[in-house]
């Protein structure tokens, strides 16, 4: 398995006035293709510094990070931006869709930018795989949580990035809204082989994944193999016996 | 590359927030409106000007006495130096059609109670070919009136009014300055303003006027008039006939070139300074309305400000999947372009049709004409969509600006 990820010693250090604050003190990770990770810590550990990251948001002090044989680590905006576009796909806790704006056009929204033809078609199938092909025209008012998530997945999903970074997927979510899209992470996983990372502070999220790298106070203390994933697709049905769907 | 979706956006957000996007381009609206309003006030009277002069013909001189300028020192102006022979005299010049001397006064015309005061213009019969006077009815000035001094007069269309309300004054007496007069013809209406209305003024033979307003009683050869109008054939030969015109008259009055003692002005030059004249007053005009725009377009700023802080976290989504700075940039610019060029329209529809209201409004003696044209149209188009790029670029650029981090984390 090749790496997609290879993160080498980076520091990120912010300057507060005269003080200076590490928020990653030394990192070093290396991600595979096809796996699912989850990274886990507590608040102020440095993760979300860490998915800014690895997300192209941000760039490090020092170090290296290379995404898919690319050192981006030292990318200018613009170049950072393309990444974002091209080889990143975000799912935020917050889903952050554009508000009034319908889910086909939400989700064609990284084509337009990338200049891609055919995009509706794009749109429409990535919108079919997480299980919205009836609400495409929907806005988000007109949509339940766990369904503008599974928008923001397909807007992920739909320029056929090499990573989906997800950022607390299921903090907003109920505990079957949270299943079912860690189900769909699951299934992309496994049908599709992409990358995906998942940063959360919860182990019971974590524990659905194939691996943990554990991080606190800028640094990674722990990256451990899961003996045996949980499967959410199965919690499901185990779990929510009202049985119909959203 | 995504300009058309950019404006697609933008029509998006404008129409999603009707409110504030009305109350954002009411002051384009009143900017344009303004503008356009006040250059078809402009353009209609320089219309105006123009019509009236041009219906006496543009192919006319005006020899008055007094020269400009000679040898540095200013000449006073003397009132002593056109006679009645340098007319006769200029009859014989290639390409002039008619000569038509005149002596003016002012006079005061009664009729029982009734009373105007108007120029008084002492002419000859040629004064009618000349001059494009036309008589609503009656007779003109003939040449036995001329040599008798005959106390006759032709009314202007106003004059005749004020005097005679409906009742036709033809045959009837009136008196001028005291002295009785008869009414032998009344000029047709011409409306109009300034002194030049033929419809506020009163025709005499010449000798009746300076016998009996000026007090001169052997008019002739010798004597002064006031101007003398020259009709040419064309305005192509213009400058030959200014040329030799002042031939006869520096010879007649012993005089050289340097030492002119008279003018000659065309209607066309009149035409032109005139002209120049409203152009710069519709200038003007436009300038103080686009004033108003440039407050239009601080109101699009503004709003654009605060429409950029509101989406900071859609603008941080943007880039998140992708879009670079200048995508931001061009979005936000299209918006306020899209808001100044609609709001633009908006006050051009409003502007056209205010003129349409103003047209036909009369003040005073003058009827106010409205003329909204291309050039007009295409000034607020393109002033607007400046107004929108000029106002627009200060916020787009803080929108496109914003790191993606802290425009995410934005509450």
């Amino acid at each position: 398995m090749s790496a997609v990820i290879e993160i080498k010693d980076i520091k990120k250090i912010y300057k507060m006035g005269d003080v200076e604050v590490p928020a990653l003190d030394g990192v070093s990770l290396a991600i595979n293709k096809g796996e699912m990770v989850a990274i886990i810590g507590p608040s102020g550990s440095g993760k979300s510094t860490l998915m800014n990251i690895i997300g192209c948001l941000d760039t490090p002090t020092s170090g290296t990070y290379i995404l898919d044989g690319l050192d981006v680590s030292k990318m200018s905006d613009d170049e950072q931006a393309v990444v974002r576009n091209k080889k990143i796909g975000f799912v935020f806790q917050q889903f952050n869709l554009l508000p009034r704006t319908r889910a086909v056009d939400q989700v064609e929204l990284p084509l337009v930018y990338s200049g891609a033809s055919d995009r509706k078609q794009k749109a429409l199938t990535a919108l079919q795989s997480v299980g919205l092909g009836e609400r495409t025209h929907h806005r988000p008012t007109e949509l339940s949580g766990g369904q503008q998530q599974r928008v923001a997945i397909a807007r992920a999903l739909v320029t056929n990035p090499s990573i989906l970074l997800a950022d607390e997927p299921t903090g907003n979510l109920d505990s079957k809204a949270g299943r079912e899209v860690i189900a769909i992470f699951q299934r992309l996983n496994k049908e599709s082989g992409i990358t995906i990372i998942l940063v959360t502070h919860e182990p019971a999220i974590a524990a659905h994944t194939q691996r943990v790298i554990s991080i606190r106070d800028g640094r990674i203390y722990a990256n451990e193999r899961v003996a045996k994933p949980k499967d959410a697709t199965h919690e499901l049905t185990v779990y929510d016996t009202n049985g119909g769907g959203h | 590359m995504i300009i058309w979706q950019s404006v697609r956006i933008a029509l998006q957000s404008i129409g999603a927030n009707k409110l504030r996007s009305g109350l954002t381009m009411l002051g384009i609206i009143i900017g344009v409106m303004s503008v356009i309003a006040m250059l078809s006030i402009g353009r209609g009277m320089q219309n105006t000007v123009t019509a009236q002069i041009s219906s006496i013909g543009t192919n006319l001189l005006f020899i008055r006495p007094g020269g400009t300028q000679q040898g540095g020192v200013r000449q006073q102006e003397s009132a002593a130096t056109l006679t009645l022979s340098d007319a006769e005299a200029l009859a014989s010049v290639p390409n002039v059609t008619s000569v038509a001397p005149e002596v003016d006064g002012f006079g005061q015309v009664a009729y029982l109670a009734n009373n105007a005061v108007g120029r008084v213009i002492g002419v000859t019969p040629a004064y009618q070919d000349a001059m494009n006077a036309n008589l609503a009815s009656g007779d003109w000035v003939t040449a036995a009136n001329v040599t008798t001094r005959a106390a006759v007069v032709i009314l202007g269309s106003q004059i005749a009014t004020n005097l005679f309300d409906a009742a036709d004054p033809i045959g009837q007496t009136v008196r001028i300055n005291g002295q009785n007069f008869r009414v032998i013809g009344v000029m047709a209406a011409k409306g109009g303003s300034g002194f030049n209305n033929t419809d506020t003024q009163i025709y005499v033979p010449i000798t009746t006027a300076a016998s009996r307003l000026t007090g001169n009683n052997r008019f002739r050869g010798g004597d002064v008039v006031n101007t003398i109008n020259v009709r040419i054939t064309d305005t192509s030969v213009q400058d030959s006939v200014v040329q030799d015109i002042g031939d006869v008259l520096r010879e007649r009055h012993h005089i050289t070139l340097q030492q002119d003692d008279f003018t000659i002005q065309s209607q066309q030059d009149i035409l032109n300074t005139l002209n120049s004249i409203t152009d710069g007053f519709t200038i003007f005009l436009g300038g103080l309305a686009g004033i108003s725009l440039i407050v239009g377009g601080i109101g699009i700023m503004n709003i654009m400000l605060v429409s950029v802080t509101e989406r900071t976290r859609e603008i941080g989504i943007r880039k998140a999947i992708g879009a670079r700075k200048r995508d931001i940039l061009i979005q936000f610019l299209t918006e306020a372009m899209v808001l100044s060029l609609v709001g633009g329209l908006i006050g051009l529809a409003f502007g056209a049709m205010i003129a349409r209201v103003i047209s036909g409004i009369n003040i005073g003696t003058t009827t106010l004409q409205t003329v909204v044209d291309v050039d007009a149209v295409m000034l607020a188009i393109l002033f607007s969509l400046g107004v929108g790029l000029f106002f627009g670029i200060y916020p787009a650029n803080r929108a496109a600006s914003l790191h993606p981090i802290d425009a995410l984390r934005y509450e």
